[in-house]
């Protein structure tokens, strides 16, 4: 110690330029620069997606070259330049390169966009008209998870021709995202960028155990011994202690209650000052742990006594399909195809983490948080609160990525309790591990699947059973669980079949939604199943599907009778020239190339849109105020995949004005309606009929009216309207049966992906070169954002095949746990159908979640075309695959 | 501050930050117990949602400010290349063939952010066993120079390091440079590495390989493998079999199950031990294609 006091400290001033402004921190030197930037500067543009270096987002200049925010001392910039978002264009001008990504919808949530481009301002210092190689290697540091890479690339590329923007879109426009500017510059205020300076943050400690009794000790002296600490939280400050998705089934807590059920599971809280609350290392606080014996996997869960009262095996849900007699036609059918496949927990991986804050005032409490489920959440903390609903006021922050993930509360209830209880404003950011702990899963599923058909070719029966891990609560799991027996064969006429899908608790993470509801997982299994017919009868993969493929007028087995609106054949029509000329040149390739062979595989897949035969309704509203500015209060949430323009298109087209004339409110329960979740690819579909509903009620009321300058005279209401239209919506649908019959959805979205890969035999690694994907959107209102999300799907749907595996404990970062790099993503084709549906805004369906479903079960095919062998445990993993292909070989 | 009073202790003092200029200050924080920083690359990451400075550290020490420990040297007899050089500066340097094993390990650790910042001295002090540039640097037979306030130590790097996370670092030393030795002939390196993805990607297995040619034949070989066993290692037995061939020839035909006998590979989440283990084969057969073409 006499040592370190002996010599001279370096000052504690940091002089530095930031976007061209000299700056003095005083301070701690080691402080991440990412943090000096936000919190000591107000650069809320410099994003945080995990502070390990990981995920790029908070990727800024350092004397003009890219570094990582997070991994810098601040007192490393001493003498040095910084330059951040805020200072590559302007306070309200874009730079070419922003408007290149504009032009080019580059940004989708946008969470990622600074720090992409931040990489791409330094290569394009570098280099000034770079290859597409150069771009993936300069950028290949930042993660997306949204935009599949392929449009950020065009748009660096780009960078040099005048970008055309479309501003003023009407429905059919490839129009610019009406919030891009904003996330494009910085200036967009996602979960952690609203909360004020002088907030005192609240933090969880999680169980580091699947399973195990706990008690907390002496949390008071705890706090006591902690300046800055404000209090401790335990499950006995929670009024209400127990919230779920489903009303009859609330059976997780906002804080165990002497017993932690997953890893992650969150047992006390500290509230302070955000010094106090970091400086916590989670060992040091006082909680003896009993670790009981682990319910892992579904075969462990059956034997296990239940972990939720009254769940007899630990099912949590059950649900099945039944049409016609599958037996008689499985023994008598020319052909049968068994299968069986097993995945792994995915996660969402949004690169921005859960964060929010709550403010209590006097009686009632403002939360602001990154969601995709407002409304919900909002009586779900008045629930948890014991609240009047009234009493409490939800607006969604920007949303960085959501796929599901952000549909169940996270830091809201323990923001809101302790805002509550302390009356000061409390924020919380998930840090990376944190998040990807705590946050709900894709269920891992176990599927079997038989299908059958006859000698001519056509599909007789199918079977299948989804055991799926639901994990530790019942989150979501009965949605997935009924959703895949119905689209358990795919888009096929099938008039025999008996499907089933079953979720159970075990002592995992809890599975909730993502991105396709066990539809994606149930896909791998039937489309091996129609690749295997297919074999067996020595048809080709395309022919037989499309000999198979729904058609409108066709019988689905829930009994339901397609109306017009489906294109299955045309999707498959629209990739036959790609699945034919690729499988030509793999043949070519392989000939040439013993250790290294292509394949190409195919997979089709439908959706069904909406809720599962639930209501589902949307309801919006379109005002006009006395000046004649039109304002949108849009109760649905965007979370990146661009329903605010959307949206703002259809009002605009309907009421035939000019996009940049709305103006919008967006996911406030104070001033908008009830749209409902941003789930089940239902914004457009339920949201903009109900807008389009909205603005044809303003419209007529407008036609009331002589002419615009009578509206100065009327009364305006307490949002300054003198005229609002409302429009609700909820698609037509019918309960099903106990054999499942019935109407699940008033519409569903088809597709068909082509996937060309490339396997080393020596290293089972696989590389996607291609990836055709027709899709079936009924009316693309916007193509450009379609094509958006089916890029993403698509780079979903490889990270799923590939790649993507979480185990909880192990793959808790961004470096164990790997999501798709620009390096990994194929070449994509896309291509738009549009069968439209009479109940959709201008024949609208959806595709958020339809684009990722055939991806895996194509590549999956094109892996057997290459290697001859299926792997059976999802992601093929190079060892797994390198497994499988030496024990066909034999061992060399 | 972080600093803090525990119930009954004394009031321990908030440790500090340092960043000195002058390699003496260093090395006196060094010998008072500090803490070491370079690139961060690996020392932030280790921090997440946990305090920056650990229990007991008085001080962290900053080195990046001592510009006398960064860039490359061209000496006599061999290269020296500063500890706190950077994977960009060793990419982008003019350096003979004997080094391509080394900037292509530059080229692909992490992405271009990690690049800039990381430093060849944190990679080798950081000591995981999925290092890149620690078979690289045994396959250039680097040696690796130790300061401290009692003068300088110099150890074979696979001396220095003893485990995964463990080196030969005394508490009071820094790791000041990377020594090289010059080749008798033409010399010539070669890296692969396998990974599950194209970018920020920590290796399942890779190998670098180094061959000495004087004349037409191999002189010396050295061939390195990390990422199999909690240190890279050597293959003493496959060095032995390539030195004396010819070295254009395709030397892939020499590599034989049993040279890969130092390797001791384990299951973990990016590989099962079955799966490296032939990995590894293959890969340190396409190395020696490459160092044959
Ligand atoms: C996203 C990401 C990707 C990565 N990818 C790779 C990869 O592909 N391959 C790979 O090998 N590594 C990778 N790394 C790890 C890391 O970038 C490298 O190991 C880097 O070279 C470390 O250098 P540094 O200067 O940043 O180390 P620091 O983080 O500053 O220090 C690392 C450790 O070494 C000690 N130390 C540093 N310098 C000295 C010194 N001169 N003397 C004594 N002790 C010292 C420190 O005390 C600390 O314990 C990656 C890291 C990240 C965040
Ligand atoms: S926040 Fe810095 S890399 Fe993720
Ligand atoms: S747009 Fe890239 S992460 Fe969302």
């Amino acid at each position: 110690m006499n040592e370190v006091s002996a010599v001279q400290f370096s000052p504690d001033t940091v002089s530095l330029t930031v976007n061209g402004t000299a700056r003095a921190y005083r301070g701690d030197g080691l402080r991440r620069l990412a943090d000096v930037l936000r919190d000591d500067f107000g650069l809320k543009g410099t994003k945080i997606g995990c502070n390990a270096g990981d995920c790029g987002a908070c990727t800024v200049l350092m004397d003009g070259a890219q570094i990582c925010a997070c991994l810098v001392p601040v007192g490393q910039c001493d003498g040095a330049a910084i330059t951040s978002v805020e200072g590559l264009g302007g306070a309200s001008r874009l730079s070419d390169l922003q408007r290149s990504f504009l032009a080019h919808g580059a940004a989708q949530c946008g969470i990622c966009t600074p720090g992409m481009l931040m990489a791409a301002s330094d290569l394009l210092t570098r280099s000034s008209s770079p290859s597409r190689s150069e771009v993936e290697d300069a950028l290949g540091g930042v993660l997306c998870r949204c935009t599949g890479y392929q449009k950020i690339v065009e748009a660096v590329l780009d960078v040099a021709r005048p970008a055309h923007i479309v501003r003023d879109g009407n429905v059919g426009a490839r129009a610019a995202k009406v919030d891009g500017p904003a996330k494009l510059m910085g200036t967009e205020r996602y979960g952690a960028d609203g909360i004020p300076a002088d907030a005192l943050y609240v933090r969880a400690i999680r169980s580091p155990h699947p399973c195990a009794k706990f008690a907390p000790g002496n949390l008071e002296a705890f706090v006591a011994a902690r300046p800055g600490l404000v209090r401790a939280l335990t499950a006995r400050d929670v009024p209400f202690n127990a919230y779920g998705i489903y009303p009859n089934i609330k059976d997780q807590p906002v804080l165990a209650d002497g017993l932690a059920r997953y890893r992650g599971d969150p047992l006390v809280a500290f509230v302070g000052t955000r010094e106090a609350i970091e400086a916590i290392r989670d060992e040091e606080v006082p909680i003896t742990y009993e670790p009981l014996p682990a319910i892992v996997g579904v075969d462990a869960a059956k034997a296990a006594s239940p972990l939720h009262a009254g769940r007899d095996q630990n099912v949590l849900a059950d649900g099945g399909v039944t049409c016609g007699n599958i037996e008689i036609v499985f023994g008598s059918a020319a052909h049968v195809a068994e299968v069986e496949y097993e995945t792994s927990f995915v996660e969402h991986a949004y690169i921005e983490p859960e964060a929010g804050w709550a403010e209590r005032k006097g009686d009632t409490l403002e939360v602001h948080v990154s969601t995709q489920n407002p409304f919900q959440h909002r009586d779900d903390l008045a629930q948890i609160l014991n609240l009047p609903k009234q009493a409490v006021r939800l607006i969604s922050s920007a949303v960085g990525g959501g796929f599901g993930g952000k549909l169940d509360l996270n830091v809201h209830p323990l923001v809101a309790l302790a805002a509550w209880l302390c009356d000061k404003p409390v924020g919380y950011i998930y840090t990376r591990p944190e998040s990807m702990a705590a946050s709900t899963k894709r269920h891992p599923a176990r599927v079997k699947a038989k299908a059958a058909c006859d000698a001519s070719g056509k599909l007789s029966a199918f079977w299948s059973h989804a055991e799926l891990d639901t994990g530790a609560y019942a989150s979501w799991g009965p949605t997935v669980a009924n959703r895949v027996p119905v689209h358990a064969p795919g888009p096929y006429i099938v008039p025999h079949a008996k499907t089933r899908g079953t979720a159970y608790f075990t002592n995992c993470p809890p599975s909730g939604a993502f991105r396709g509801f066990g539809v994606p997982q149930s896909a791998i299994a039937s489309e091996a199943a129609m690749d295997t017919l297919a074999d067996a009868l020595g048809t080709d993969w395309l022919d037989f599907r499309r000999r198979n493929a729904l058609k409108a007028g066709d019988k689905t087995i829930t009994g339901q009778v397609l109306d017009d609106s489906v294109g299955i054949v045309e999707t498959i029509d629209a990739v036959e020239p790609y699945w034919r000329t690729w499988n030509n040149a793999a043949a070519v390739f392989n000939a040439g190339s013993p250790r290294v062979q292509q394949g190409v595989g195919i997979a089709c897949s439908w959706y069904g849109i909406g809720n599962t035969s639930l209501s589902n309704p949307s309801e919006m509203k379109i005002g006009i105020a006395p000046d004649g500015r039109i304002t949108l209060y849009c109760g649905a949430v965007d979370i990146g995949q661009g329903s605010n323009t959307v949206l703002t298109q259809i009002a605009a087209d309907t009421l035939g004005i000019a996009a940049s004339d709305i103006k919008l409110v967006m996911g406030d329960t104070a001033l908008t309606l009830d749209a409902g979740k941003t789930s089940a690819s239902r914004q457009t579909f339920v949201t903009g009929k109900a807008c389009e509903l909205a603005a044809l009620d303003l419209k007529a009321k407008l036609a009331q009216v002589k002419d615009r300058a009578a509206l100065r005279n009327m009364p305006v209401d307490n949002h300054g309207d003198v005229l609002t239209g409302h429009g609700r919506f909820d698609p037509p649908t019918t309960m099903l049966d106990e054999k499942g019959q019935g109407v699940p959805y008033a519409c569903y979205g088809f597709a068909t992906q082509v996937a060309l890969v490339q396997v080393d035999l020596d290293f089972g690694t696989t590389k996607v070169l291609k990836i055709a994907a027709a899709h079936d959107v009924g009316k693309a209102v916007n193509p450009q954002q379609v094509e958006g999300q089916i890029h993403g799907g698509t780079a979903q749907g490889i990270g799923l095949a590939l790649m993507e595996e979480y185990i909880p404990g192990r793959t808790e970062n961004l470096h164990d746990y790997l999501i798709p790099t620009f390096g990994d993503m194929p070449e994509m084709i896309c291509r738009i159908i549009e069968a439209p549906t009479q109940h959709g805004p201008y024949g609208a369906k959806g595709v958020g979640e339809p684009a990722l479903i055939s991806t895996a079960p194509a590549i999956f095919g094109g892996i057997y075309r290459a290697t001859g062998v299926r792997v059976t445990k999802i992601p093929v993993l190079p060892h797994r695959l390198r497994a499988a292909i030496r024990a066909k070989e034999g061992t060399r | 501050m972080l600093g803090s009073r525990t119930p009954s202790g004394p009031e321990i003092l908030p440790p500090r930050y340092a960043r000195p200029r002058l390699l003496d200050e260093a090395l006196a924080l060094r010998h008072g117990g500090a803490q070491i920083i370079a690139g961060g690359t690996d020392f932030y990451p280790a921090r997440v949602g946990r305090p920056l400075y650990d229990r007991d550290v008085p001080c962290v020490l900053d080195l990046t400010a001592l510009a006398e420990l960064r860039g490359i040297q061209d000496e006599a007899g061999c290269h020296r290349i500063g500890a706190l050089t950077s994977w960009t500066e060793i990419a982008e340097a003019p350096l003979p063939a004997q080094f391509y094993c080394l900037q292509a390990v530059a080229r692909e650790v992490g992405g271009r952010q990690i690049q800039n910042r990381g430093t060849i001295g944190g990679n080798l002090c950081n000591a995981s066993p999925a290092a890149d540039g620690v078979p690289a640097l045994l396959a250039l037979g680097a040696e690796i120079e130790l300061l401290s306030r009692a003068g300088k130590r110099v150890l074979p790097l696979s001396e220095f390091i003893r485990g995964p996370r463990q080196i030969a670092l005394r508490a009071d030393e820094i790791a000041s440079a990377v020594v090289i030795p010059k080749p008798k002939g033409a010399a010539h390196s070669s890296f692969v590495k396998l990974g599950a993805r194209k970018y920020l990607v920590i290796s399942i297995v890779m190998a670098a390989g180094y061959l000495d040619v004087v004349g037409s034949r191999i002189a010396e070989a050295r061939i390195a493998v990390g990422a199999c066993s909690p240190v890279a290692q050597r293959l003493p037995a496959l060095e032995a079999a390539l030195k004396g061939e010819v070295a254009i020839s395709s030397l892939s035909r020499l590599v034989k199950p049993e040279h890969l006998a130092p390797l001791k590979p384990i299951d973990d989440v990016r590989a099962s031990a079955e799966y490296r283990e032939e990995a590894a084969l293959t890969v340190v057969r396409r190395l020696l294609e490459e160092l044959s073409a």
